[in-house]
């Protein structure tokens, strides 16, 4: 899917070292006990970013997003939302609102009551409050479920009103802990794009904690993927994808073919490694941070392989084996392969044409190959 | 191996009931409405026949022999005559002892509830609040007293609060004049909120621990200060567990006995203890009976009514 056209180069402020960001977390580290739930993370977030925190349970991306929200406080770091230190700020004073997981909506209130709370807190005026929430019910399209409680919402009603509640006081600056988990996956996809319409609509900086990848990159202008209270990389969904920094990154995103091989050869424009796992050299058509004889690892993702019957020319990236198993699933098929050595390759084929009699098929014999610049070159 | 046979199925296991139950089928008796029967049979002997009881003599009239009230039904000349004297019940109209006593027995009862519910509440918030160790024996202390006998708890607290009771040589130690506590109302309010703080706390527990903590932490997020979350979340949500308690605590010291004897003075009118004397004093049972059926109407519309707002108010809530 495309991915928003209308950012542009220049309104990607993280890629300019002058811009000023908007939430600014710096060297931020939480305890429980013993154990470091979030271990001195530093992170700049912009204005009108829709940043995602992805990783695994117990990665610590909810401590930091509760410490945004000021339900924990920093063991050590500190963080500045839009200028402002924020140690000691309770929460009912930070212009931060937050979609709870579980909603949290007030069970005793209506959906009207549940969105105009944090109005009143602010002492609106009657007539502001209700027009507010009548604005807000219809950009979440339940303008006739105002006088609904809670328990009488189906699960996509009831995480709109969520939303909209979060929205509702004007936060220059919202958390979502994840946003669409208790949905179903068709509601999920469809969820998804309102959600980004609405970002950008009102221009408000989201920050999404989500455990599911696929969320994180359709959902996110960037994203900070986080394991054991570290963030183990920062960026743009296709920098995450293509151009992984680390083993656990690569592994993490997507599906990936990971060997172990050697460096033979390293030069300025390029770099050839000896993978007795894949029975080949793998050559790399750019420079890389390496040593000769240095052992590393070489990535590469199971749609960048091709398949064919015929040896392909050249003497590297090329290596030959038996398809083991086929999973059809429609739009493309995914072909185990099995090397000689053992190791077995996960390839993915799109299935252009219909029907396919010539496909490759089970125990034929074929030779995988990729392009120079197909894989990624990890060294941790 | 096992083999799956459609046509012979397996016959059912037999367990060491299973005779029992075939022996109750055989009479058109399920599991079921056993399970159901024994709570209603229950009721029935222990609490349905002796009201009915109760509320016969209550309509007979005090005479000297046994049993010390008339008969309800008279034979006489092969006619069977039902006779009910409903002068025990114009009488607690007309005589204002009675009416005085029902009306400070609310009145204590009311008050009492109140000050349970005010030290109760936090007591039972602190500890749905705490860990999970804490909080087993913070509740294992809250039902403790429950271990020594309620008339002793009631008579220790004489200890504490007579004229050279435990509180009064402390005053002394500080040359403060004693205070008198027993022998009033305040001595009786003390008992009665002590001896049934329990039953206030643990309602409300289990409603307070149920208590999703996000809904405190949304709340705050929206810009609730803790005194607002307070009055707009937790009391709101924990009524159920407050209405509980309240009933709990209101109920019994209506009736209550024990504590005004002990503790109360002469002036301390419960209707519990014009019961009592009625009883006991008076010999005069169906006097007595009228007492304890009208207490009972006193105490069971009100709890009916408000039951039935309760409904209602569900009711229109599901409706929308």
């Amino acid at each position: 899917m495309a991915k928003k056209p209308q950012i542009a180069a220049d309104t990607r402020p993280w890629r300019d070292p002058s811009a000023k960001p908007f939430v600014r977390i710096s060297n931020v580290t939480k305890k429980f006990g013993d154990v470091y739930a979030v271990a001195d993370v530093s992170l700049d977030i912009y204005k009108g970013e829709l940043f995602c925190l992805l990783g695994g349970s117990g990665s610590g991306k909810s401590t930091l997003l509760r410490m945004l929200a000021g339900f924990e406080e920093p063991t050590s770091g500190k963080i500045e939302i839009d200028g402002q230190d924020m140690t000691g700020v309770a929460p009912y004073n930070r212009p931060v609102n937050m979609m709870f997981q579980s909603y949290a909506l007030f069970p005793h209130m209506n959906v009207e009551q549940n969105i105009a709370y944090g109005l009143k807190r602010d002492h609106l005026p009657k007539a502001e409050i209700a027009d507010r929430v009548a604005e807000l019910l219809s950009l979440v399209k339940l303008q006739d479920y105002g006088k609904r409680r809670p328990d009488q919402l189906s699960g996509g009603q009831r995480q709109r009103v969520a939303l909209a509640r979060s929205l509702a006081k004007r936060p220059k600056l919202l958390l979502l802990d994840e946003p669409l988990g208790a949905l179903d996956k068709k509601l999920r996809e469809e969820t998804q794009f309102e959600l980004v319409k609405i970002q950008e609509t009102l221009g408000v900086t989201f920050i999404v904690v989500t455990h599911d990848q696929e969320e994180a990159m359709s959902l996110a202008t960037r994203i900070g993927v986080m394991n054991y209270g570290e963030i183990a990389m920062i960026g743009e969904p296709t920098d995450i994808y293509e151009f992984p920094n680390s083993k656990f990154v690569a592994g993490f995103i997507g599906s990936v073919n990971m060997v172990e091989g050697v460096v033979t050869e390293d030069e300025a424009d390029h770099v050839r490694i000896r993978s007795a796992e894949l029975g080949c050299d793998i050559f790399v058509g750019h420079g890389v941070d390496c040593a000769p004889n240095q052992i590393l690892w070489w990535a590469i993702r199971p749609e960048k392989i091709a398949l064919s019957r015929e040896r392909p020319e050249g003497d590297a990236n090329v290596t030959k084996g038996l398809v083991e198993d086929i999973g059809y699933l429609g739009d493309m098929s995914v072909y185990q392969i099995l090397l000689d050595s053992g190791k077995r390759l996960r390839v993915t084929q799109t299935n252009t044409v219909r029907g396919n009699p010539d496909a490759i098929t089970w125990d034929e014999p074929v030779f995988c190959t990729w392009h120079n610049d197909a894989g990624s070159v990890l060294t941790v | 191996m096992s083999s799956f046979d459609i046509d012979n199925p397996a016959p059912p296991r037999r367990r060491p009931w299973t005779g029992i139950e075939r022996a109750f089928a055989a009479v058109g008796l399920s599991g079921r409405a056993l399970v159901i029967a024994a709570p209603a049979i229950w009721l029935t002997v222990f609490f349905l026949v002796p009201l009915a009881v109760v509320f016969g003599i209550s309509l007979a009239t005090k005479q000297f022999g046994k049993p010390p009230y008339s008969d309800l039904l008279t034979t006489e000349d092969g006619t069977v005559q039902l006779t009910l004297h409903l002068s025990n019940y114009v009488r607690l109209f007309t005589d204002s002892l009675y009416v005085a006593a029902y009306l400070n027995s609310i009145k204590i009862a009311f008050i009492s509830t109140i000050f349970a519910l005010l030290i109760g509440f936090p007591m039972a918030y602190f500890i749905a609040r705490s860990s999970d160790r804490w909080r087993n024996i913070l509740l294992m202390l809250v039902i403790l007293p429950f271990w020594t006998s309620f008339l002793l708890r009631v008579y220790a607290l004489t200890g504490f609060m007579r004229g050279n009771g435990v509180i009064n040589q402390i005053l002394g130690v500080f040359h403060i004049p004693p205070l008198v506590m027993m022998q009033t109302d305040f001595a009786v309010y003390v008992g009665i909120v002590y001896t049934y703080l329990p039953f206030m706390i643990l309602p409300l527990f289990t409603n307070l621990v149920k208590l999703d903590g996000a809904l405190l932490e949304a709340s705050a997020d929206l810009g609730g200060r803790p005194m607002r979350t307070f009055f707009s979340i937790t009391l709101p949500l924990s009524m159920p567990g407050v209405i509980a308690g309240s009933m709990l605590v209101f109920i019994p010291a209506i009736g209550e006995f024990v504590i005004p004897s002990l503790l109360g003075g002469p002036e301390t009118l419960m209707i519990g203890r014009v019961l009592w004397d009625e009883f006991f004093t008076n010999t005069n049972w169906p006097r007595a009976a009228a007492v304890a059926i009208a207490m009972l109407v006193v105490v069971v519309v009100p709890i009916m009514l408000l039951q039935k707002a309760q409904d209602a108010v569900q009711d229109t809530a599901r409706a929308k």
